[in-house]
This record gives C-alpha cells, structure tokens and sequence, in this order.
C-alpha cells in the first residue's frame, strides 16, 4: 500500500448528501477480478452520458477539477454497498483524500486499507472547505496525516481525528495482514485452543 | 460481580483474540461467506503472498452476485466476465478447500439466505462476508457484518479482522403490528425515523413485543437493512424460534455439543439494566405499509401519502430530494398510490425467503398479474424454489403471470441480465433505491412482498389492505 504522509491538491466540491457506493462505481464495473484500472468508470452514471461522452456540468469533467486529489463531499459519503471497488476507483483515478462530515463505516474502513485518508470535520469547517474547493483549480488544500491538519487555500487550519492505528498503517504504508501475522499469531492460536473447549460445536 | 452486559458486549467479549495497547482488537470470525463478485483479489492476494487460508473449514462459498436466473445458465454464463469471475470462484474453493455451493446445485442461492438455510450462521458466533448485507444473521444473534476485499483478504489469511468496538443502540418496536404490515414495513419505517446514517458507528440491537412475534424469516428481513440505517450491524436476542430454526440443519451442532450450545445461547440475551449509547422506540400500531419514493432508502413514506416536496426538507437534502424527484420523474403532491409501474421484483437477500413467497401467493390468490406488466419471482436459494414448487405456489405463481426464476440475487443489483431498462419503473421487495441500482436510469420503489404483489395487480403503487 502507498504510504500517504502529506498532500497539496485541488480538491473537487460535491456538497450532494448520501453519495452511495453504486453511484461511485456503478455494479456492471464490479466484474473485473483486478483492483486497477477502475478510475476510468469512477462517477460513472454521473460522469458520462449513455454513449460515453462527458456530462459538462459534472464535477470533475470541468477543467479545474480533472485532476483534483481530495474530495469534499456532503454527509455520509460511501454509504451503501460494501464494494472495495469504491475506493480502488477513486484512487486509480487519483483521488487520495476525502472530506465529508461523516462516512459509512464500511467505506471509512476501506479506505485505509488502500492509501486514502477518509477525513470527517464538524458542519462549519466542511462547509468552509466546500466554499474554498468551489474557488476552482487555484484552491489547493493541504492535508498533514502527521499534524493532523488540512489548510484551506487561504491558510485556515482544522484538526482532524484519526484512530492511531489507521494512522500509522497509512503514515508507513503498512501490510496489516502481515502486522497480525506477526503480533497476534500466538494469540489466536491460544484463542482457538480455548474455544475448542468453551464452544466445540463452533 | 459484573457490569450488566448487551447481547453485542457478549458476543464482542467472547471473540477478542488481541488486544494491543491502544485498544485496536483482533476480533476471532467464527464464519466466512465468500462470493465471486469481491473475492477475486483477495484469494490473488495471499497467492502473491505465499499466505494460505487459515480455516477452511470455517469458510463457505457460494456463487449469488452476478450468475443468472433463467435455467440456460446451467449451460454456461454467456457474459464473460461474469462467467470469469464465477469459475475464479470455483478455482478458489477448490485450491483452498473451501466448501461451494456451485450453480448446478439446490443448495446454491444468495449467500445470506444459504447461511442460516444451511446452519453456518449460529446465535452467538462473529460472521463476515464481503457484502454489506451480511447485517441479515443478526437475526439470529449473531455478530455479523460487511467487510471490504481488503478484510475478506484479512480473514482468510487470519481469521480474525481489525477491529474497535462499536456503541450500542436499541430499537424498541412495542405492541402489534396491524393486519397487511409486514417486518420490511417494520425495518423501512425505522430508517425513516434515524435516516440512513442514524446508525452510523453503531451496531442496532432490536427489541421489543413486535420484533419477538416476527417469524426468523421476518428476523433476517428487519436486520437485513441495518445497513440501509447506517449500522454495520443489527441484532435480535436468540429465543426459542431461533433454537428451533437451526435444529437440525446441515451445519449445526450434533450430539451432545447440540445440547452445550443451546445452554450457551440461552445466556447471550441483554441483561436488565445494560448500557446502551442510543435508543429510540416505535409503537408497532402505528406502522403503516410503506413505500419508498426518492433514492435513498430513507426516502420512505406510508402508502396512503404524498411526493414530498424539497422544500420540506433540511439542509443538504433539499438539493437530494430535488434531485431523486427528477431522476424518479414525480412531482411533489402526487399520491403515491397513483404511481403506476412497468416491472415487479420479487426476490433479494431481503424478502427471498419462502415465507415472503407465501405472502405473495396469498394476495394473488384468484388475481392475475395485470396485462403488460413485466412480474419476475426469484427465489432465494434453489431450496426456496424446491420448497415453494412442492407447496404448489410456484406453479400458482406463473398462472397468475409471473416469471418463475433460478436462485440468485438478480435484478436486487442488477449485476447479471435482469435489470431495468432507462425510466422503467419497479416495485421491489429489495433492498436499495439507490440511483442506477437495479439498472441504468431504472427507478425503484421499495416494499414488502404483499404490497409488490398488490402493486401487479392493480399496475400501481397500491395499499395491500384493500386486497386482503
């Protein structure tokens, strides 16, 4: 996994509330058995019309945001579907943080899991950065892991809340597998030990 | 002596394998569900790390997402990457040991329904599934949820995954539920009450009168949609129908241990007194037969109402009404029983369950699907389906005019052939309105069996009460 440590980018506005895992990536992508190349079809229902040509108006077909990196999304973004293909498609196509005042937990979790920093700030500071992100390409925001802060183009700092465990798998690009591999072999062993006894029939 | 405890405190405690320094736990998964649509790229991922599968014996496949429902599939999936992912799955089990429920078997059909169908899912135990909806084996008092193909990954390899407790909330459901109201208008009116996020962070356990008198079939339908309210997870205490549910049943326990475990489950109920974060409580009575209307499954009213306006809405949702008014092409002050409808789905992890299909035959007792209504049933296991053909409701079922299909999830995601033509619209007993779900520019409305059934009588969106 990509570490991620800092990040300056443009940051694409999408104040639409209960953004779902379907309309990030839409199920007919679903079937591929590979975690890449998902970026092209990110939004896709929203992105393109029916012959594939680009809808104007939506975000990140306009100039200023096709290359955005952050999102900052309305509230409960992610929710639905448990689908990892939501934050593999956003990172193919280059988005490594979003901010919203709250996401699905599912999603939240996913995204870590694949170098992106899920960020949830209260109402007012969303709100702000919505208004900075709709500036257009010269608002660049920036996101500290480390710090714990994300500045607005005009230099206004919020401090997030990040688990210290997220934070240290993301900040290193750790393997988790590996991690529980390594530290808690022992202890499942003695856990399975101990079930066989307590509940058999499991 | 010790604090008083939830059902969700229980089961959390008994499954904490590890615990570091800083709280995060390595929580023991008791059973793993696998399908082929977010699988691929974890069985990829311990082959590129020379990881094997921790317990086998533990894990279960089953082919639901994308295989289709009309019987030439035993022929072979003619989409390819659907066919591709489905032998992906197949090779997986086999090169893993892994059980399967491949599509030329009875036993095959949405996972969530095989599960308990099967006796894999067991009060008491920590069940994952790289689906959202796994929420469904709560019903039994057991501790299940969605997970993403990173986790899926996790547990195979592991058979623990990452985890931080979650708070507990309790949703009381008092009293009775009227004739035609149904535990899908149970669990819809829930959402309508906390929104699709009032869960978020929380695992739901349900309680109450009208949550005990629910069938296990009704159980699972209620915490199927947790999910759909924002909880990973939702729970009901196992009791004596649970008990009886399992008896029996392929996977649960034999002898001796049969006994040891109903002793065991009989202890996991939530004790008096015992903390909970949240709470709200219904009156069963005044639930109503509901059904959605906007694109999010929050969007729901009783049948006897109006299309909201946006303006009756706060903050970001005005701009979300207005939108899924547009893309369900209604305009405010409409009643929702004139809305008519193209399509009817019958089927999902949902309400695929053989009682939903009863429920179903009942109202179209002596009616017909109305003429030019396009009506699809879709069982949820090949179990279901035999089940349903030996107590003759299939066959009443295609007299009356619906479409009578193989076992899998189907036009739910619209992820193999049946799904909704642009502007189409469907009543479905399924689980998400979600734009685009069940097909492209497809617009859904979402409602208990007897209501989908009423609605292809009548062609409309139609209160059930009037039918019965």
């Amino acid at each position: 996994m990509e570490k991620f440590t800092t990040l300056t980018g443009i940051a694409a506005p999408m104040p639409l509330v209960n953004i779902d895992t379907d309309m990030i990536i839409p199920k007919q992508f679903l079937k591929t058995i590979k975690r890449t190349g998902l970026g092209a079809n990110l939004f896709d229902e929203m992105r393109f019309d029916r012959d594939g040509g680009e809808i104007e108006d939506f975000v990140l077909n306009q100039p200023a945001y096709r290359n955005a990196e952050i999102l900052v999304a309305g509230e409960n973004f992610g929710c639905g579907s448990s689908r990892e293909h939501a934050p593999w498609a956003l990172l193919d196509f280059g988005i490594r943080a979003v901010i919203s005042t709250s996401f699905a937990d599912i999603f939240y979790n996913n995204c870590f899991k694949n170098g992106i920093l899920p960020i949830v700030l209260p109402r007012e500071q969303v709100d702000a950065l919505m208004k900075d992100a709709q500036k257009g390409a010269n608002a660049r925001v920036t996101v500290d892991l480390e710090e714990q802060i994300v500045t607005s183009s005009d230099g206004e700092a919020f401090h997030f809340e990040v688990d210290a465990f997220k934070k240290h798998c993301l900040l290193n690009g750790l393997d988790d597998i590996g991690l529980t591999l390594e530290n808690a072999a022992a202890s499942i062993d003695a856990f399975e030990a101990k079930v066989k006894t307590a509940r058999p029939w499991v | 002596m010790t604090n008083p405890r939830t059902l969700y405190d229980k089961i959390w405690d008994d499954h904490v394998a590890h615990e570091a320094e800083d709280g995060t736990c390595r929580l023991y998964v008791d059973r793993h569900l696998v399908h082929e649509v977010t699988s691929p790229q974890a069985f990829e991922g311990l082959r590129m790390t020379g990881r094997g599968v921790r317990a086998p014996e533990k894990t279960v496949a089953v082919p639901d997402h994308n295989v289709p429902t009309d019987p030439t599939r035993l022929q072979g999936i003619k989409d390819e990457q659907s066919r591709i992912q489905v032998e992906a799955l197949r090779q997986n089990a086999a090169e893993f040991d892994i059980e399967i429920y491949d599509i030329d078997d009875d036993r095959q059909g949405i996972v969530h329904i095989v599960g308990p169908e099967q006796g894999w899912t067991q009060p008491g135990m920590t069940i994952v599934c790289g689906d959202s909806h796994t929420a469904t084996h709560g019903a039994f008092g057991a501790l299940a949820h969605g997970i993403g193909t990173s986790e899926v990954e996790h547990v195979l390899a592991t058979q623990t995954l990452i985890q931080k407790k979650s708070k507990n909330m309790l949703v009381e459901v008092d009293g009775e539920l009227a004739p035609g109201v149904t535990a899908k208008d149970i669990t819809l009116s829930i959402i309508g009450e906390t929104g699709t996020a009032g869960g978020t962070g929380h695992v739901i356990e349900y309680a109450g009168q009208a949550i005990r008198a629910l069938s296990m079939e009704g159980r699972m339908t209620v915490c199927n949609m947790a999910i759909e309210g924002g909880a990973r997870a939702g729970l009901i205490a196992p009791d004596e129908k649970t008990v009886a549910y399992v008896k029996g049943r392929p996977h649960a326990p034999k002898g001796g241990q049969w006994e040891m475990a109903v002793d065991y489950w009989k202890t996991l109920g939530s004790d008096t007194g015992a903390h909970y974060d949240k709470s709200l409580r219904l009156n069963a009575a005044d639930i109503a037969p509901v059904v959605t209307w906007g694109t999010s499954p929050e969007d729901v009213l009783p049948i006897s109402a109006a299309v909201p306006a946006p303006e009756d809405f706060d903050g970001g949702k005005v701009e979300a009404a207005r939108r899924s008014l547009d893309y369900m092409g209604l305009e405010p002050g409409q009643n929702l029983s004139d809305i008519e409808i193209d399509t009817v789905f019958i089927g999902s992890c949902t309400n695929g369950r053989i009682e939903d299909l009863r429920e179903v035959a009942k109202i179209m007792e002596g009616r017909k699907v109305k003429e030019g209504l396009r009506a699809m049933i879709v069982p949820g296991s090949g179990l279901v389906r035999l089940q349903a053909e030996e107590e003759g409701i299939a066959q009443k079922l295609q007299e009356a005019g619906f479409e009578w299909r193989m076992a899998g999830c189907s036009m739910c995601l619209g992820m193999n052939p049946d799904q909704l033509a642009p502007g189409e619209r469907c009543a479905s007993t399924s689980n998400r309105n979600f734009e685009g779900r069940q097909g492209y520019k497809g617009r859904t409305h979402l409602m208990s069996p007897g209501m989908a059934a009423a609605a292809a009588i009548t062609g409309r969106l139609t209160d059930v009460r009037e039918l019965m």
